[in-house]
């Protein structure tokens, strides 16, 4: 389970409302930012981006606004390539991830009974097995690519999307208009399709964030260890280039920090959408009876 | 009956089992992965040009000639025994190797994990007591963003800034074996430095939202105001009512990512060459040392479960209202 979650099943997200618009807002623009980037990343950047431009580990000038990297070859045009790559295996994982979890969680939570315990048995597992070293251990074995980087994250990012829909529609289950439409005599996927799933929709949403988030970090983790293959440009192999060429004692710092303040900012911008989401539940707002010394009830302006 | 010591033990031991359960499931999903793994013991080179004859008489010798169900069994049966096979890069065994890299590794872990909750005790606290002031919002702001870095990232940054001042990698210098004790430490602490740091910024963020959110929401508890028309100092309300409280959900933030602070681990002693189990691991990786990576996963788990069920057992203890 990623921080991001556990922060969110901390803070309880059962039911997402938004919270926070503005903090919202600026997340989703990053979000969309990125994405615009990566779609306009092969007309924007020049066909010879992976060419020597400079010399090795030039620094920043007028005509390369980010420097050289260890090859020569211009830092900007890179990160753009790069996003792109990012930003297709962080949402190709997280379609699977949030499909998969969606799915086990929905069947779990509406089957019950033998179905749920083994699906959520089975969850238990995964959720206890450190993620990162089971991928590396899974990406090893298959070998180097962007491809099974895809795979991997997302068959294994989908426990915590499977727990959350799970309890989710557990609780939807026994409302009155499901058992109502069950015995007006709809089947199984009509309720589920029709009555259960626009229920935990926006649930579905506010957690494929996270999903999103702690994705963008495993392709740069895989990356970094050697588990992408070389010949891929993405923020990941950028920052881990930077590194096994030595960078840091070179001094050339412009060759690993943008790849690293793009991740971080994908990161950040997802963390503010998934934290923006309330368990409308549990709305209600904290008020301080001691604060900063002062003795009135202050009302919190979150 | 119900507070008898045998009932109590009861939840225990079902936590115990399960444990036992989930671990056996990983040893058992290790052993099929691991076979996916591309040649044998038998044919990965070990013994170049091996006749078919010689190959047949070391699959024989490995087992690998018998049945799946046969070589499973032999697999549990060492693993009971402690043994987890021959590392292929330096033929020591697996288990030795291991243990020397857990305890380079908790070397670097305890020290930056108190290193973390330290900070996040400050900061935490601070910004619940100023709510809503900027420094709050200044404080969370760092605290997201230190969360939402990559650990690899903030490693090689700070080994930019640090560079030429402390030592890049490695856990001492070799030429300074025998050149006194004082010396020994020095060197030693300073090449703890930076993999602490990095490892205690990288977890330190998650800590300090989880901490602060819930000092917030416990500040505004009946008790809290009752204590206050007591007229008990609001320093001491703070630490002897709110902050006890308040912990709880940062002992199970902790369960709960204890497997994102094993990946911060790996980060972080990869970018360092710290000898603990991350650089293990990706050694292991880039040698395609199979035992090794294989234990290394194998020993993960079984650290993460177990400390899954010391937090459980924490939290009940901490929380009587709490049962396992």
């Amino acid at each position: 389970m990623t921080p991001l979650t556990a922060i969110a099943t901390v803070e309880g997200n059962r039911r997402p409302r938004i919270r926070d618009h503005k903090a919202a807002t600026l997340g989703l623009l990053i979000i969309v930012g990125f994405g615009t980037l990566a779609v306009l990343a092969p007309v924007i950047t020049p066909s010879s981006v992976h060419q020597q431009a400079g010399p090795v580990f030039g620094p920043p000038s007028s005509s390369h606004p980010l420097g050289l990297d260890d090859s020569g070859a211009d830092m900007l045009g890179l990160v753009l390539v790069g996003t792109r790559i990012s930003m297709l295996v962080g949402l190709t994982s997280t379609a699977i991830a949030v499909l998969l979890g969606g799915a086990i969680g929905v069947l779990a939570g509406y089957f019950g009974g033998r179905v749920d315990s083994v699906l959520m048995r089975l969850t238990d597992v995964f959720l206890v097995v450190p993620i990162l070293p089971l991928m590396i251990v899974v990406a090893a074995l298959w070998g180097p690519s962007v491809g099974h980087a895809i795979l991997i994250i997302g068959l294994l990012s989908w426990t915590p999307t499977a727990r959350i829909m799970r309890s989710q529609v557990l609780a939807t289950r026994e409302r009155a208009f499901v058992r109502r439409a069950k015995a007006l005599g709809a089947g199984h996927a009509g309720v589920i399709w029709h009555h259960v799933l626009p229920r935990v929709r926006g649930l579905l949403v506010a957690n494929s964030v996270i999903v999103l988030a702690s994705a963008i970090f495993f392709e740069a983790a895989l990356a970094f260890l050697g588990l992408e293959s070389v010949a891929t440009t993405s923020w990941g192999t950028l920052i881990a280039n930077a590194f096994n060429r030595a960078a840091s004692s070179a001094g050339a710092w412009w060759a690993f920090v943008p790849p690293g303040a793009c991740i971080a900012l994908m990161v950040l911008a997802c963390s503010l959408v998934a934290m923006s989401f309330e368990d409308a539940g549990n709305a209600r707002v904290p008020e301080s009876h001691i604060f900063a010394g002062r003795l009135e009830v202050v009302r919190d302006e979150q | 009956m119900r507070n008898s010591p045998l009932t109590a033990l009861l939840p225990l031991t079902r936590r115990l089992a399960a444990a036992v359960v989930v671990t056996l499931a990983v040893a058992v999903g290790n052993f099929f992965l691991f076979r996916l793994a591309p040649g044998n013991a038998a044919n990965l080179g070990l013994v170049p040009n091996a006749s078919p004859e010689l190959r047949a008489s070391l699959e024989h010798q490995f087992g690998l000639d018998q049945s799946t169900a046969t070589q499973l069994q032999a697999y549990l049966i060492q693993l009971a025994h402690g043994n987890l096979g021959v590392s292929f890069a330096n033929r020591r065994p697996v288990a030795d190797n291991l243990w020397t890299a857990l305890l380079n590794t908790l070397a670097m872990v305890v020290p930056g994990l108190i290193l973390a909750l330290v900070l996040a005790l400050i900061t935490g606290v601070y910004a619940a007591w100023r709510r809503g002031s900027v420094s709050d919002h200044a404080l969370r702001a760092v605290a997201l963003t230190m969360f939402a870095i990559p650990g690899q990232w903030l490693g090689m940054v700070l080994l930019y800034g640090a560079r030429g001042h402390l030592p890049a990698g490695g856990i001492s210098d070799p030429f300074l074996v025998g050149t006194g004790f004082q010396a020994e430490l020095a060197d030693r602490l300073q090449h703890m430095v930076l993999p602490c740091l990095t490892y205690a910024l990288i977890v330190y963020g998650a800590f300090m939202i989880v901490l602060r959110t819930s000092l917030v929401e416990t500040l505004s508890e009946g008790y809290i105001l009752a204590a206050k028309a007591r007229g008990l100092s609001n320093r001491v309300i703070l630490r002897r009512h709110a902050l006890r409280n308040a912990l709880l959900p940062l002992v199970t933030l902790i369960g709960l990512t204890i497997g994102t602070m094993v990946a911060g681990v790996i980060l972080v002693e990869s970018v360092f060459s710290w000898p603990g189990l991350g650089e293990a691991i990706y050694d292991a990786v880039n040698a395609r040392d199979y035992p090794m990576l294989q234990g290394a996963f194998l020993l993960l788990t079984v650290v993460v479960v177990l400390s899954n069920l010391v937090v459980d057992m924490t939290y009940s203890y901490l929380d009587p209202r709490v049962r396992l």
